[in-house]
């Protein structure tokens, strides 16, 4: 079984800091990072490799060159390969030129049996890729999985996240899933996985590789154009209570009370 | 609209390449150079001291825009109940119909739904399109998406409003790529640009960091994503009705691949934080699961729910459906106690447009206290049990 796993490297946006004097961001010493939700798709893909050791586990990004580096990591984890589809063509791409590009990337490389996304992005925070993915390959995807059985060779019943609580839902492969943080808690590199990562293939394809022309992707292919970016503006500060602790509670139920609030 | 830099006035100072929230800028012979991670959100021209960065229009070739008139609006329904998102977005959705001077529709689709299809009238929509059918008494990706694209392709809508719930988020960009259109996600803001009449749809990104005001200007219908929970109801209104139009639902063997065997509600009870007029919300400060009870107890006395950071949901001390935040629910009740919560600003996002703000914490530099209206410094423990002493001695 042929299994690709898409993942993207993030910024840590937890670590982002906004400098409201100015109305930037400080990213400074943000490390960039396997995206964590992509985190759970390997892994559930690692653990399919696991209980059938003929399964090849597949790498795609579309991305910098850079990306490299948090490729080596998933192969240090148990990643077989790896992709990057990297090219300045693919700059400025929305959900859909993404897409596009990631199913030609797909494609070019031989499809696979199973597919997984995490369930979004830490930076982008959008949760379409994956599905848009499954919809531009033809194949069905199941979103917000929390967790995988296989019923037979050809066939899944997994669960799918909701507010309130999941659906059992039954699919037959190929398909792509979306993984969320409760479907697994993704394995740590380890030594030999670290010192073989490195003689582990690991591919860069450009827009020509795959035969996309430049005005099939990235901004070219965006239905979508950012206006504007700004920092969120910071809600005014209140008041810091002082005094003694019961003084504070006092205090801060009477305002309530008189605005009306309790 | 790509980034480009005029290397003449380029000094090579650096700054955009600090301020870029994706690392795609790098200095190359001293001059900035934007790389393939762009998102061509900006950031860049406004931080740039002498004016060399700019967005360059590119033209595309889209779609005829003028073909495609009125707001849609998907109303989900759940187990025959109609979902407050689809309020929300019949609220939302009127004032952009009036702005664009256009009909408002609600779509909905079921099994049994002429009884919703009347509601969405008296929520504002001037029509409503519904299927019926077995297939789609519970949802599935396939099954939602045919049947509302084809409705798309049909009567050609200009905008159409997405609930951002778990299945809205599966359908909308499905939906998308068959309609070949663009899809802007979990929106917090609409606004019709009124000089293109065009939607500029505003929504938080880069984990709450960075607000984006985003366009699809070629391609229709524009497609959002809405973040329940932000949109303001719409208003009942007794004699409220709307034109019914049935819309085909008919499936092939093989248009639905996926099989819904079972749906499982969570155990105990329900949380809806987005209804909730009072949270008490627990942070890495609560401790545990246990610690949970009191502000339970505190919650129970203001007739409120509690809540919870994406901390202690990661700790495994309360269930995904209780998080607040940018990757849990968007809340604004009327009040919001947040409890031994630092104040990320990925928690900050979801909850800052509470009516007011309580923050209790032992570290007086939190960046919760920012965004609060009353700040405690002091451990969560002593001035909960205080707050409750407080309520009892209030006059009945």
């Amino acid at each position: 079984m042929r299994i690709i796993v898409c993942a993207k490297q993030v910024p840590d946006t937890n670590d982002v800091k906004i400098d409201h004097k100015h109305g930037t961001l400080i990213r400074d010493g943000v490390p960039s990072i396997l995206n964590p939700d992509d985190a759970n798709g390997l892994e559930a893909a690692l653990q399919i490799k696991d209980e059938h050791p003929d399964t090849k586990v597949t790498i795609l990004t579309m991305g910098p060159a850079q990306a490299g580096i948090m490729i080596r990591e998933c192969m240090a984890m148990g990643a077989d390969e790896g992709y990057i589809l990297s090219s300045r063509a693919f700059a400025g791409a929305d959900t859909r030129a993404t897409s596009k590009t990631l199913a030609v990337g797909v494609n070019h490389i031989g499809g696979a049996d199973l597919i997984f996304c995490g369930r979004q992005a830490i930076d982008g925070d959008t949760a379409q890729v994956g599905p848009q993915l499954a919809a531009r390959l033809g194949i069905p995807c199941v979103t917000y999985v929390q967790k995988i059985e296989f019923k037979d060779e050809k066939t899944l019943i997994v669960q799918r996240q909701l507010e309130d609580g999941y659906q059992v839902i039954e699919v037959k492969l190929p398909c792509l899933l979306t993984a969320v943080k409760e479907l697994n808690e993704p394995r740590y590199m380890t030594v030999k996985g670290i010192l073989d990562a490195y003689d582990k293939p690991l591919t860069i394809l450009d827009h020509n590789d795959v035969g996309m022309a430049p005005e099939d992707c990235g901004l070219a292919a965006s239905a979508t154009q950012v206006l504007t970016s700004f920092t969120p503006p910071p809600k005014g500060k209140g008041e810091m209570l002082s005094g003694t602790i019961n003084e504070m509670a006092a205090y801060v139920v009477k305002s309530l009370t008189e605005k009306h609030v309790i | 609209m790509a980034i480009v830099i005029d290397k003449d006035k380029c000094v090579g100072c650096s700054l955009c390449l600090q301020n870029c929230p994706f690392n795609a800028i790098t200095m190359v012979d001293g001059k900035a150079e934007i790389g393939e991670a762009c998102t061509a959100c900006g950031t860049c021209i406004d931080v740039c001291p002498v004016g060399a960065i700019s967005k360059e229009e590119t033209k595309k070739e889209g779609v005829d825009i003028t073909q495609y008139h009125g707001v849609w609006v998907v109303a989900e329904q759940r187990e025959g109940k109609l979902q407050n998102v689809a309020i929300e977005l019949l609220g939302e959705g009127r004032k952009l119909a009036d702005d664009l001077g256009c009909e408002l529709a609600a779509v909905v689709l079921g099994k049994n739904v002429s009884a919703i299809a009347d509601e969405l009238g008296h929520y504002g929509a001037d029509k409503v399109y519904f299927a019926d059918a077995d297939e789609l008494e519970i949802y599935t990706t396939d099954a939602y998406s045919k049947v509302i694209y084809e409705a798309v392709e049909k009567y050609k809508p200009e905008v159409l409003l997405i609930g951002a719930t778990y299945l809205g988020r599966d359908l909308a960009p499905a939906l998308a790529v068959r309609l070949n259109t663009g899809l802007t996600a979990d929106c917090t803001k609409l606004e019709i640009d009124k000089e293109h009449m065009q939607l500029m749809q505003t929504r938080p990104t880069f984990g709450g960091n960075l607000m984006a005001t985003i366009l699809c200007p070629n391609d229709r219908p524009q497609m959002s994503t809405v973040r329940p929970g932000v949109m303001a109801k719409a208003e009942y209104r007794e004699d409220g009705k709307a034109e019914k139009i049935e819309l085909a639902a008919t499936f092939a063997d093989g248009d639905i691949r996926t099989k819904v065997l079972d749906v499982v509600k969570a155990v105990g009870e329900t949380v809806s934080l987005t209804d909730a007029k009072v949270i008490v919300a627990g942070g890495n400060g609560v401790g545990g699961p246990e610690g949970f009870e009191l502000l339970k107890k505190l919650a129970d006395k203001l007739g409120g729910t509690i809540a919870a950071s994406r901390a202690c949901v990661d700790n495994g001390w309360i269930d995904h459906s209780y998080q607040v935040g940018q990757t849990g629910t968007t809340v604004k009740p009327a009040l919001y106690i947040a409890c031994g919560i630092s104040g990320a600003i990925q928690h900050l996002a979801g909850m800052q447009e509470s009516g007011q703000i309580v923050a209790i914490n032992k570290n007086e530099t939190a960046p919760i206290f920012e965004v609060a209206d009353y700040g405690i410094v002091g451990d969560l423990f002593k001035v909960i049990p205080a707050i409750l002493d407080e309520l009892d001695k209030r006059p009945e």
